[in-house]
C-alpha cells in the first residue's frame, strides 16, 4: 500500500462539501523587471522630495515607507522620462522596458 | 506602499471645469480666465498638469503652422480637405487655419522657442504634399513649463490625479457637472459646473502594440479614451470614428521616427533596398496604405533612411530627436547598436486608435468647439477637427475657453440629480468592493488583443462582427474585475472606457460600407471608394434607447472650392504614380 491509498481522490457522497468553499480563488503575481530604478544614496525622498512621484503620468512611482526612498510600484511604464529628467539629484534611471528593448 | 484608501465623497462647484491638462486643456482654462477673470475655472488632470498629455516631454515642431508669407488659410484648408478625402467640415478647419498664427504669436510671447532664420522670420519647412506648414521647435522640451507658468499667472485652480468617469446632466439635457475619483485615495468627487470642456486626448490604448507591452503605445497611455467614453455616455455625437489613427513608428519602440524632423534635413522613408517609395512623408491614410503595402511586400520591411546624411546633420537630428517628445529614443537605438550613420532604422505600423489630431476620429465639434450637447465643449486630439495636431489643440482650446466663458455668463448652477451620482458611485466602487475577481491588466490585455484581431485594417466584415460579440463578452467580464487599491481601480475603470471605444470602433467601421482614407478604413469586402453613397460624415451616438447608433450627416458646403485635379493629389503618393 502506498500513502496515496489513504487519500480519497474524490469525496464520498457523505463527505460532499460546499464546492464554493472547496475551490478558493487564488492569485499568482507576475514577476516583472522594473524599468525605473532609483539610486537610494542619491534619492532625497526622506527629506520630503516627491518630484518623481508627482510627475509620472501613469502614477507608477511611490515612496517606500520603510526606506523613505522612491521606487517603482507598478510595471506600466511609458519610458517617457519626466521622472529621470526632473529628479533634482539624478537618482532616477529609466530603462526601456525589457519587452521593447 | 499604496496610498490609504479613504473613499470620502467630496462636492465642489466651479463655473467651468476643464478635463485634461495636456495641451488644449491648459489653453482653454487660461483663455476662459482671460475672458472673465471672475470665473472659477478648474483644470483636472488624471496625471499631473506639469508633465501630462501628449507633449509631456515637449514637442519638436508644429506640423501645421499657417504663417503669412509661407502659406494661406485657404491653401491649408484645401490641403486638409484633400488629405482627408473630402470628408471635412471646412468651416472648422478654416477657423483653425485663420487663427493659427495668432496662437503661434501667443506661444512665442509666453516663451516657446520656434526656429527662425537669420532675418528673424519663422523657418517654415515643407513636409506636406502641397504646401509648407512645418515649423521646427528645436528647444520645444520646455513647453509644459511655459504652460504651467501661465496657468499659475491666470489663477486657474488645478486638481491632479483625478480620474473623471462620467458627466452629469440636468433636466434640460445640458451638462452640469463631472464625476470621478482620486487614483490614490479613491475619494469620489462630484463637481458641479455650468460648462465642461473635454480635452482628454486620443484613445491611445485601443489596439495592443505589436510588442505586446500594454503601455508601450504610441500615445501617452494615460489617454485611454476617457473623453470619448464620457462624451458618448453624455449623448454627444462622435464623428468619423472609422477613420482610425495608424502611424508609421520605430519598430518595438513604437514612437515616431520622426519624418517631420528628418525630412527637411534629407531623411526619408525607404524600403529594404534603401529606395524611396512614397513621395511625401506627411501622415495620411493614403501614405499609410503605401507604407502597409511596402511593409508586406518583398521590399519590406520599411526603414527611416538617414545613413546618407552628413555627420553634422546627423548630430543635429540626434540632438532634436533625443531630447524632445520621446527622448528615450536615443537609449533604444544605443541598446540595439543602431547608429543613424551606418544603419537604417526599422519601422513598423502602430496599433489603432482614435485621434482627430492625426486623422479625423473624434467627438464632433463645430468651429466654436461646441459639441452636440449643451454646455459641453471639446478640444485637442479627441475633438473631430481633422489633422489638428498640437497647434490645433491649442487653437481649439482657445476657442473652447472663450466660448464656454461666454456661455456661462449669467447662467446659474442647475440641480445635480442624486440618482446619477448614486449609480456612478456604485459602478466605480464595484471593483473595490468585490472580494475576488479578474485583474484589470488581464482583462485589458484580452480586450486589446481582440481589437487587433478583429479591427486592425484591412477590415473584414465578418471579423468585425465577431469582434462585437467578443466586446460584449468583455462587458460581462467588467463585472468580475477586482481592484486591490485605488491605482488598480483607475486601470479597471479605464478598461470599461477602452471597451466602449472598441465597440464604437467596430460599429463605426461596419456602418461605412466602402473604403476611404487609405489604410485607415480599408474594407476588404468593400474595396472601392463610393462617393455616391458615402460622400458624407458618419456620426455615432447613444440613442434614446441607450443603443449605439450610427447615421449619415451631409458634408457641409465647401467654403474653399476644389477642382477635380486637386482632389486627387493624395491618391498619387507612390513614387512613379504619375508615370504609371
Amino acid at each position: 500500500m502506498t500513502a496515496f491509498a489513504s487519500v480519497p481522490l474524490r469525496p464520498e457522497p457523505h463527505q460532499k462539501r460546499d464546492l464554493e468553499m472547496a475551490y478558493q480563488p487564488q492569485e499568482i503575481f507576475f514577476r516583472s523587471n522594473a524599468p525605473v530604478t532609483v539610486d537610494e544614496d542619491l534619492c532625497i525622498a526622506h527629506k520630503g522630495c516627491t518630484v518623481c512621484v508627482d510627475v509620472c503620468p501613469m502614477d507608477l512611482l511611490a515612496i517606500n515607507p520603510a526606506t523613505q526612498k522612491a521606487y517603482m510600484a507598478f510595471d506600466e511604464c511609458w519610458y517617457c522620462m519626466p521622472c529621470e529628467k526632473d529628479c533634482p539629484t539624478g537618482a532616477v534611471k529609466v530603462d526601456i522596458p525589457y519587452l521593447l528593448r | 506602499m499604496t496610498h490609504s484608501v479613504t473613499r470620502a465623497t467630496l462636492e465642489q462647484e466651479y463655473d467651468i471645469v476643464v478635463i485634461g491638462g495636456g495641451t488644449a486643456g491648459p489653453m482653454a482654462a487660461i483663455k476662459a480666465k482671460e475672458r472673465n477673470r471672475d470665473l472659477r475655472v478648474l483644470l483636472i488632470d488624471k496625471a499631473n498638469v506639469k508633465r501630462s498629455g501628449a507633449i509631456s516631454m515637449g514637442m519638436d515642431g508644429l506640423n501645421n503652422a499657417i504663417i503669412p508669407g509661407h502659406s494661406t488659410p485657404e491653401q491649408y484648408t484645401k490641403e486638409i480637405t484633400i488629405a482627408n478625402d473630402g470628408i471635412v467640415n471646412q468651416a472648422a478647419v478654416y477657423a483653425y487655419a485663420t487663427h493659427s498664427f495668432e496662437t503661434i504669436e501667443q506661444l512665442d510671447r509666453w516663451g516657446v522657442k520656434f526656429e527662425k532664420d537669420e532675418t528673424g522670420d519663422y523657418a517654415v519647412k515643407k513636409v506636406h504634399h502641397m504646401g509648407a506648414y512645418v515649423l521646427p521647435m528645436p528647444e520645444g522640451h520646455d513647453i509644459k513649463k511655459v504652460l504651467y507658468r501661465q496657468l499659475k499667472r491666470a489663477r486657474v485652480s488645478i486638481t491632479n490625479r483625478l480620474v473623471c468617469t462620467r458627466l452629469l446632466k440636468d433636466e434640460e439635457g445640458a451638462v452640469n457637472g463631472v464625476m470621478g475619483f482620486d487614483c490614490r485615495t479613491a475619494d469620489f468627487h462630484v463637481i458641479k459646473a455650468k460648462a465642461v470642456i473635454l480635452a482628454c486626448g486620443a484613445a491611445g490604448r485601443l489596439g495592443l502594440p505589436s510588442s505586446g507591452y500594454l503601455m508601450g503605445t504610441y500615445e501617452n497611455p494615460t489617454n485611454a479614451g476617457d473623453g470619448y467614453a464620457m462624451a458618448y455616455h453624455a449623448g454627444a455625437e462622435l464623428a468619423n470614428l472609422e477613420c482610425f489613427q495608424i502611424n508609421p513608428l520605430i519598430k518595438d519602440y513604437n514612437g515616431p521616427a520622426c519624418a517631420y524632423v528628418t525630412g527637411p534635413l534629407g531623411g526619408y522613408t525607404a524600403n529594404n533596398k534603401g529606395e524611396r517609395f512614397i513621395e511625401c512623408d506627411y501622415w495620411s491614410g493614403q501614405m499609410m496604405w503605401e507604407f502597409h503595402q511596402e511593409l508586406e511586400s518583398g521590399n519590406g520591411p520599411v526603414f527611416l533612411k538617414l545613413d546618407h546624411l552628413a555627420e553634422e546633420t546627423i548630430q543635429n537630428i540626434e540632438e532634436i530627436l533625443h531630447s524632445n517628445e520621446r527622448p528615450s529614443r536615443g537609449q533604444f537605438h544605443a541598446n540595439r547598436g543602431t547608429d543613424y550613420r551606418t544603419q537604417m532604422v526599422e519601422m513598423h505600423i502602430s496599433e489603432i486608435g482614435f485621434c482627430s489630431g492625426h486623422s479625423a476620429s473624434g467627438v464632433w465639434v463645430n468651429e466654436r468647439a461646441e459639441t452636440s450637447v449643451k454646455g459641453l465643449y471639446s478640444a485637442g486630439d479627441m475633438a473631430a477637427v481633422p489633422h489638428n495636431y498640437m497647434l490645433g489643440a491649442f487653437t481649439y482650446g482657445w476657442f473652447a475657453g472663450n466660448n464656454a466663458a461666454d456661455f456661462v455668463a449669467g447662467r446659474e448652477f442647475s440641480a445635480v440629480d442624486a440618482a446619477q451620482v448614486e449609480t456612478e458611485k456604485q459602478r466605480v466602487y464595484a471593483p473595490l468592493d468585490r472580494e475576488h475577481g479578474l485583474p484589470p491588466a488581464q482583462v485589458e490585455y484580452k480586450l486589446r488583443r481582440f481589437v487587433n484581431d478583429y479591427l486592425q485594417p484591412p477590415k473584414v466584415t465578418k471579423k468585425m462582427q465577431i469582434g462585437l460579440q467578443r466586446f460584449s463578452d468583455i462587458q460581462r467580464d467588467l463585472d468580475q474585475i477586482k481592484a486591490h487599491n485605488a491605482h488598480e481601480l483607475m486601470r479597471a475603470m479605464e478598461v470599461s472606457m477602452i471597451r466602449d471605444c472598441a465597440e464604437m470602433a467596430a460599429r463605426a467601421s461596419l456602418f461605412r460600407a466602402e473604403s476611404r482614407w487609405g489604410l485607415y478604413h480599408y474594407r476588404v469586402d468593400h474595396p472601392q471608394r463610393n462617393d455616391s453613397d458615402w460622400f458624407c460624415h458618419c456620426h455615432l451616438k447613444k440613442d434614446e434607447n441607450g443603443q449605439m447608433s450610427s447615421f449619415k450627416k451631409a458634408v457641409e458646403p465647401y467654403i474653399i472650392p476644389l477642382d477635380a485635379e486637386e482632389m486627387q493629389a493624395y491618391d498619387r503618393l507612390r513614387v512613379g504614380a504619375f508615370a504609371a
